[in-house]
């Protein structure tokens, strides 16, 4: 298990090295001088050239290429204009918020589209499984930024039951004493009841309207996962020995189909992490995303190419993890590595 | 073309046909019909087909109508409107949807049905020229690495592998912002996220196509590699790379339509779908449903039909995929 976790981590370093170089490019493909723009719409020559200097433009492409690096490896990504904070900081304190919202988004999917995909595939051509088509062809369909304010104005405006679209938690609240940097968790320890059904509150309509969105890969994959295993011999094997068929699908079935949903779920994370960005506008919640888009809007670089960055990496990670997470769900995945 | 033209131009070389020529009378075209007849018959083989899969699916004929209106009002819908989009007129600001104003107005009394059809044309050049874009790059680079092989493809497959290495809304969120804040660039990131998708399908199905009799004929005929590339190989992946363009096509709208609701790309004024909803979202909380509504149900409506007409595309030219 060990050698396998090297080996993937192996694998993945290409990928990260090609992620820092593309988000250096970005840099550099700035429309204009790079200097100029550092330095502000209100710099004077002198001034220009100094940033220049500071910023090492002057220098070849490959040592610019190095500091960059270096300053990535001590954990720099450089200030924001408009705030004039260390990027780092931000993001680190930002990240939470989003990590919270995506894995509860991620989870409403789960919860949905697994058995939606196991029961559409159980009974195919029945009522379940044409809502299980209908549902796998809208949900890609759907704007996500479209579908969060729908369910803005229907649970917001019209039936009252959710709380106004405004962040993470209501002004009455204080945040929890930070833990983990998760309100649900952190409210939990704290051992505060209601600014955990505060935040789950907020938490509700983001998180389902990002679970719409991620849906439709996933139960289109297990369906189509589950009806290929219901059908191979060994399912045919254990259903002759006379085992329940709850049995089979459950024990049987299920843990045989996961594993081509499991590789999905890279392509949903992928998903998941940009329309993050869009839910994060529309409920205006203070991750990174909507860091990004406030960065975007003032024309402030350095922020969002620490957001890409991050996401990128973020993103290489979870692919690593998802392959780990292959090796536990099928054993000879691991043998073979 | 006609049927007696045909045949001319299928023969190799020039005095021949001069030599067939009185074989085959240019006026009797009963004499050609008969050399023609395997060719005509698959031509109307797969024309059946594709009624029969119209007739048999009643959702993908539906989404053909559809995609007949979306490139109508992409067309005409400027000149079919019956307001002018960017016209403001304050006294009728924040109106419900009326018989005077189909989808209501917006807050600077825009009428949001004329601006919905207006936008049609602008969202569907965006999609079409980010898929025309990424089939000429990916498609091009996937045919030369699946054929060539080497280290054409190991450098289309690091730069595809790089590119899937960050999510591709982010991904294209940093091209747009880093290149410059236009439409021309949000096509450009659309057309680049995608790339790695196009690379992948071209190659695998160029690799299949490379020692095949086909191209083994075109090679001993002395054709060079590159000619065979472009007109062997590339033709006969047509077929699944139109499907894939057409799967593609509600991807791109819903990806220019997400970068311009966060501000990228299109300006304010114009009439884009994304900017459209973004520009309504403000009014959702307080009652005011149609601005953002209607031109986020336009883009649903595309991106579905899409979806729906590539579903049915695959279904005709690559049935063993179907799911």
């Amino acid at each position: 298990m060990l050698r396998m976790l090297a080996k993937r981590m192996l694998i993945a370093v290409p990928s990260l090295v090609g992620v820092v170089i593309v988000t250096f490019l970005l840099t550099r493909a700035l429309p204009g001088d790079p200097a100029a723009y550092f330095a502000g719409p209100a710099a004077t020559k002198e001034a220009i050239e100094q940033i220049r200097v500071k910023l090492g433009l002057d220098k070849p492409l490959y040592l610019q290429l190095m500091r960059y690096v270096g300053d990535l490896a001590r954990g720099d990504l450089g200030n924001s204009l408009t705030t004039g904070q260390p990027v780092a900081h931000e993001i680190r304190t930002r990240l939470p918020a989003s990590a919270e919202l995506t894995l509860l988004g991620l989870i409403v999917a789960m919860a949905i589209a697994v058995p939606l995909g196991i029961l559409a595939a159980t009974r195919p051509n029945s009522l379940v499984d044409h809502l299980c088509r209908v549902i796998s062809t809208a949900g890609v369909s759907l704007p996500v930024f479209f579908t969060g304010l729908i369910l803005v104005y229907v649970f917001y405006y019209l039936l009252g039951w959710a709380p106004p679209p405004l962040g993470r938690l209501d002004v009455f609240f204080s945040p929890p004493p930070h833990v983990t940097g998760f309100y649900l968790i952190d409210s939990l320890i704290a051992g505060e009841g209601e600014a955990f059904a505060a935040s789950l509150k907020q938490l509700v309509l983001p998180a389902i309207t990002l679970g719409i969105f991620a849906l439709a890969p996933i139960a289109r994959m297990t369906r189509a996962s589950m009806l290929a295993v219901l059908a191979s011999d060994f399912v045919r094997t254990a259903r002759a020995s006379g085992l329940a068929p709850l049995t089979v699908v459950v024990t049987y079935a299920f843990r045989n189909a996961m594993l081509p949903v499991v590789t999905t779920l890279g392509m949903v994370f992928s998903f998941l992490l940009g329309a993050n960005v869009l839910v994060e506008k529309v409920f205006a919640w203070p991750g990174i995303g909507s860091f990004a888009v406030e960065a975007l809007i003032a024309s402030d670089f350095a922020p969002l190419q620490g957001f890409v960055l991050t996401m990128a990496v973020m993103y290489v990670a979870l692919n690593l993890l998802i392959d780990v997470l292959y090796g536990v769900i099928d054993p000879r995945v691991r043998i073979e590595a | 073309m006609s049927k007696a033209a045909v045949i001319p131009n299928r023969s190799p070389a020039g005095e021949k046909t001069v030599s067939v020529a009185p074989l085959r009378p240019a006026s009797a075209g009963t004499a050609g019909a008969p050399a023609l007849a395997p060719r005509n018959t698959g031509f109307s083989a797969a024309f059946r087909h594709a009624r029969y899969i119209l007739g048999e699916n009643a959702v993908t004929g539906f989404a053909f109508a559809l995609f007949l209106v979306i490139v109508l009002a992409a067309l005409l819908g400027p000149y079919l409107v019956p307001y002018d989009p960017l016209a403001s007129d304050t006294a009728a600001a924040l109106k419900a949807p009326s018989v005077a104003h189909w989808f209501g107005t917006d807050q600077l009394g825009r009428d949001v049905f004329s601006r919905v059809v207006v936008a049609t044309r602008l969202d569907f050049l965006i999609a079409v020229a980010s898929v025309a874009l990424v089939f000429l790059m990916g498609g091009l680079a996937g045919v030369a690495a699946g054929f060539f092989g080497g280290w054409t493809d190991r450098v289309v497959g690091r730069v595809a592998d790089t590119i899937m290495a960050f999510p591709l809304f982010v991904l294209a969120m940093g091209i747009v912002a880093a290149l410059g804040n236009t439409v021309e660039n949000v096509v450009l990131a659309t057309a680049i996220v995608n790339f790695p998708l196009y690379a992948r399908i071209a190659r695998a199905e160029a690799n299949v196509r490379r020692e095949a009799g086909f191209v083994l004929a075109a090679r001993l005929s002395g054709n060079g590699e590159m000619r065979i590339l472009l007109a062997q190989v590339l033709p006969n992946i047509m077929p699944i790379m139109v499907v894939q363009m057409s799967l593609t096509m509600g991807y791109a709208i819903l990806n220019a339509a997400g970068l311009s609701f966060i501000g990228l790309g299109v300006r304010p004024p114009t009439a884009e779908w994304g900017i459209m909803v973004a520009e309504g979202a403000a009014f959702m909380v307080s009652g005011e449903w149609w601005i953002a509504f209607f031109p986020g149900a336009a883009l649903m409506i595309a991106v579905f039909c899409f979806n729906l007409l590539g579903d049915g595309l695959r279904d005709i030219v690559d049935p063993q995929r179907r799911t």
